[in-house]
């Protein structure tokens, strides 16, 4: 039976005194949101801190805002079920919303958070490629005071994010689709969407008429951070969404991913599986943009 | 150091020292003796630990038990109190032939009630969506889908009861 060894456990009020038990807390510390990643390493022995701090009881950090005018804020302690069923991210972030509903099950998704799923870091975070997608900003706080980072720029590695010393992130924020834009996320996993994505392609395409304006694609699990396909995106500009076309952007993103075989899937499955999800997932989206 | 809380189980104030490093699935029960909460994988996998905590469905094995000072906490224990008249739940399951071992049962009406009390006739993909997260070994989940159909047309017939 997986016990958790002894630790330490602290519940501060406020991002001002988390911060600071952190900082003194040093190495031997961590933060938790909902805890279903870290309970379990820790209950794996792959992490061992001595002292954890928990978020929740934050006053306000667990807000889900939304304005016409500055977009979508979603706070550190927001739960996945709860952004899966916000009004207004169905209503004008379907795809985030989305993505927070394929993540894991129900009960985790009522313990679990969206910040929680990005500062884990994993390659194949569920909810990482759309609003990889969408252009979302991490708001962090540390010791040293407050900064803003592009999503684009938190990934470092498996594991590892942009956040130094006793930085946490307090909330994401997305801005308001462009006019005329849509979103979409596909993944496939061994078993419908319970078990870690094997391979995920996350799109947000603009479309003027009929034809592709713009779009940012994003491949989940098929490197060590979820990685953008710029050359894919390229070619995508300035025309009408076709097979063809979709077929060579899914070529030429295989070609930017760098799949390797875990347990998820072999490096072949993925490698062919990229370039069918990438030209799914620019159609899907093109479709919600022309449906706006 | 150990945490003196107080959590509310199935209408009850319980008072206990726990230990950070402890599960709400330990301390329900060890502690609670409340053995209905089973313990399968540990890991949020199975869904046999369910437990409504402040009306939603979480895994056991997943919470810690100092984090639920205050809350209000349901096992499957609490849908029957009186241990007379079951719940509708708990009426279907047995109705449809939804169990065989047991070791799944009380996990999976918790995950029924998260379902059902949002949603009251869920289609059958919503029910096999609000069950992904409990494991059944054997009955192949069909009977379980059915009884679960069943018990929210239960579940409506008594509310529309209580307000006629
Ligand atoms: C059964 C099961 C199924 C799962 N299925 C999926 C799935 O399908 N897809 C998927 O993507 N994930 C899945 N997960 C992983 C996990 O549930 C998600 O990643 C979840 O969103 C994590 O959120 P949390 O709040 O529980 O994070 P925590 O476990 O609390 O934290 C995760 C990490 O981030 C750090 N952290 C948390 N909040 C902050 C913050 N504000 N600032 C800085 N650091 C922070 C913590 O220190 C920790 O290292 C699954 C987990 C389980 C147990
Ligand atoms: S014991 Fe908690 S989910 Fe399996
Ligand atoms: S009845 Fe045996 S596991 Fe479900």
């Amino acid at each position: 039976m997986k016990r958790l060894s002894y630790f330490e456990y602290r519940v501060p009020k406020t991002v001002e005194e988390a911060i600071e038990l952190f900082e003194s807390g040093g190495a031997d510390a961590r933060l938790m949101a909902g805890g279903t990643d870290l309970l379990m390493k820790m209950k794996h022995g792959a992490m061992t801190p001595k002292i954890l701090i928990s978020l929740k009881k934050i006053d306000g950090l667990d807000t889900i805002a939304f304005s016409e005018k500055t977009g979508l804020t979603i706070g550190a302690t927001a739960l996945l079920a709860d952004v899966a069923s916000h009004p207004d991210i169905v209503e004008h972030y379907p795809a985030v919303a989305e993505a927070a509903r394929g993540t894991a099950n129900v009960q985790v998704r009522n313990m679990g958070t969206v910040v929680g799923n990005l500062c884990n870091a994993s390659p194949a975070a569920d909810n990482a490629p759309t609003l990889l997608a969408m252009g979302a900003t991490v708001h962090i706080q540390g010791a040293g005071g407050k900064r803003d980072l592009p999503l684009e720029e938190f990934f470092k590695g498996p594991g590892l994010t942009a956040l130094r010393g006793a930085e946490m992130v307090t909330s994401l924020s997305v801005p308001l689709p462009p006019a005329g834009a849509g979103a979409a996320y596909l993944s496939l996993s061994a078993r419908g969407k319970l078990d870690c994505t094997a391979v995920g392609a996350a799109a947000m395409v603009t479309m003027k008429g009929d034809v592709c304006d713009d779009v940012r694609l994003f491949i989940a699990s098929c490197g060590p951070t979820p990685l953008r396909a710029p050359g894919a995106e390229q070619i995508m500009r300035g025309k009408p969404i076709s097979d063809d076309i979709l077929e060579k952007a899914g070529e030429i993103a295989t070609g930017e991913a760098s799949p390797i075989t875990d347990l998820r899937a072999s490096a072949d499955y993925r490698t062919r599986i990229i370039a069918v999800l990438a030209g799914r997932a620019i159609k899907a989206a093109s479709k919600r943009a022309l449906a706006r | 150091m150990k945490h003196v809380i107080t959590l509310n189980v199935n209408g009850d104030p319980y008072t206990v020292a726990v230990n950070p490093s402890q599960t709400l699935n330990e301390v329900l029960r060890e502690n609670l003796n409340l053995t209905g909460v089973k313990f399968g994988c540990g890991e949020g996998d199975c869904g046999a630990c369910t437990v409504m905590v402040d009306g939603r469905a979480v895994s056991s094995c997943l919470s810690l038990a100092v984090e639920m000072e205050g809350k209000q906490i349901l096992t499957a224990e609490g849908l029957a109190p009186t241990g007379e008249t079951l719940h509708p739940i708990q009426e279907a399951f047995i109705e449809k032939g939804a169990i065989q071992c047991g070791f799944c049962t009380c996990g999976m009406e918790m995950a029924a009630l998260n379902l059902l009390t949002k949603n009251p006739s869920p289609t059958e993909n919503e029910i096999r969506e609000g069950i992904a997260g409990n494991l059944c070994r054997c009955t192949g989940y069909t009977k379980i889908v059915e009884a679960i159909g069943a018990a929210g047309e239960k579940m409506r017939e008594s509310s529309e009861r209580k307000t006629s």
